[in-house]
């Protein structure tokens, strides 16, 4: 079975490494740098996008992710996960970096504040419909048109990607960690093997 | 023709309880203004607790405390990218109401504030915008979860610098979730009476083992080994209060509690950042308190 970490300096951990840990994969929690070593594939959760980009800086983990994700290692991130791996932020803090592996500018909050987190179903390609949930969404805005888009919402304002591919690299606007439908996760860890 | 999301799904339970599911093993920081405000999200707060006074001032100053000046709680909202919480009286929905108009992302029924009804806490259940209560024991915690709340943390006592009500409470709240998971189901009728809490819920944590929403800590944390103890003592966040701001280096107290929190098992990392910290705030032994904070609400 495949390897895949879970990135555990902040957020709703313990929903991916249950999935994960149901539908057969191996896991592993990292909290350091060279946790990330022998993984497969690496997951960095829902949280709050600039307190997670704090620690992995402090950790040290975000030079050895960078590596790792010019090395080829799948990585998926969900909601805050999304932003730290777009390539552009939209209405975040000033000075807020991220690891631009997804060619696409997302916008923190674009979905609106908690008063408007929302669930609605979410159509993937190839796998039906699943249940979405929709937190203080990041909203992706514009996207390079190699990236796969694999599911789309529109709230009001046209289609926007929720979930999508490039290569290695994964992202969703949503949380599917946070519901019992775990297809989105089985999407992620079919495609390690 | 456009999208407008079935208004059930906003505000439902599942996206008010995934917001403090977000939060989880992140410190929750109280500030006074936006230059507060930027010190904690640039020490990597999770969100903010939007106060007039801190509950140490609160405490010191006396007289009746009440829900921030909405400008205060804008220009805060305005300063910083993460969620902005706020403060409404127990028992005060009208607080709530203009709370939730300033579209706040969370709203704390808080002893900390003077209560505004003896007898009944906020219908919670109204409101689009999640709440979190204190709690002193699950039965309390429970009945809190019954009103609506979709986050409890422990109360501790507010504004004293000091963990031991904290860590009371939490030992009380999860040792009374250990013996129900361990009753016999025939049992949990006489418990919940006991506990005065709705059977349904009494049954729900029997089953799990846990509580239907995540659980928080607040109420005198005040270093970086108070953020580890109550996280390893099953919290799965911390609010901090006075801690922060009443402290000598408020920058590195802060970075140091959120550095704790997600490295609490790790005794190298909390003994590093603990190192030449500066003193924390001076605090107050709780017995010779004339005013406990933890005994408002019921």
């Amino acid at each position: 079975m495949p390897l895949v970490g879970v990135l555990a300096l902040q957020g709703d951990v313990r929903e991916h490494v249950a999935t994960l840990r149901s539908i057969g994969a191996d896991v592993r929690e990292v909290k350091r740098a060279e946790q990330l070593d022998g993984l497969d594939g690496l997951i960095v959760p829902g949280g709050e996008s600039t307190t997670i980009a704090r620690l992995l800086t402090t950790s040290g983990i975000r030079a050895a992710l960078e590596k790792s994700l010019a090395g080829d290692l799948a990585v998926f991130g969900t909601c805050a996960g999304l932003i730290l791996l777009a390539s552009e932020i939209l209405d975040g803090r000033a000075d807020q970096w991220s690891f631009a592996a997804l060619p696409l500018s997302v916008r923190r909050n674009g979905y609106g504040r908690q008063i408007a987190s929302f669930e609605t179903p979410v159509t993937v390609a190839g796998v039906g419909t699943v249940p979405g949930v929709f937190i203080r969404a990041p909203k992706i805005e514009t996207w390079s048109s190699d990236v796969e888009v694999l599911a789309t919402h529109d709230h009001g304002d046209g289609n926007h990607p929720v979930l999508v591919r490039y290569a290695n690299v994964w992202g969703c606007s949503f949380h599917p960690e946070l519901t019992s439908d775990d297809r989105v996760h089985r999407l992620f860890v079919d495609a390690l093997r | 023709m456009s999208f407008s999301p079935d208004p059930s799904t906003v505000g439902s339970a599942l996206v008010k309880r995934g917001l403090a599911d977000m939060l989880r093993g992140g410190v929750i920081m109280d500030v006074v203004n936006p230059e507060q405000a930027k010190i904690a999200e640039d020490a990597g707060a999770v969100a903010v607790m939007a106060l007039e006074r801190v509950p140490s001032d609160i405490r010191r100053d006396g007289g009746v405390a009440r829900m921030s000046d909405p400008q205060m709680i804008q220009e805060i909202q305005a300063t910083v990218t993460i969620p902005v919480m706020a403060k409404a009286r127990i028992g005060h929905f009208a607080e709530a109401q203009v709370l939730q108009s300033l579209d706040v992302d969370y709203i704390d029924e808080s002893e900390v504030l003077t209560p505004a009804d003896e007898e009944h806490h906020i219908d919670k259940w109204g409101f689009t915008v999640p709440f979190v209560c204190g709690a002193t024991n699950l039965g309390e915690a429970l009945r809190r979860i019954a009103e609506g709340a979709c986050l409890i943390r422990s109360k501790g006592e507010a504004g004293t610098g000091n963990v031991v009500e904290a860590v009371r409470h939490l030992r009380t709240i999860n040792s009374q979730m250990r013996r129900l998971h361990a009753a016999d189901a025939a049992e949990l009728y006489a418990m919940a009476k006991e506990l005065g809490a709705p059977l349904a819920l009494v049954q729900e944590v029997a089953a799990t083992g846990k509580l239907p929403v995540p659980l928080f800590c607040a109420g005198g944390i005040s270093t970086p080994a108070d953020a580890s103890l109550v996280l390893q003592l099953g919290a799965e966040a911390v609010f901090v209060g006075s801690g922060i701001f009443k402290s000598d280096d408020p920058v590195r107290m802060a970075e140091a509690i959120v550095e704790a929190t997600t490295h609490y098992l790790d005794a190298d990392a909390v003994t590093k950042v603990s190192t030449g910290l500066g003193a924390a705030m001076k605090g107050i032994e709780t017995a010779s308190l004339e005013q406990r904070l933890a005994e408002r609400g019921w």
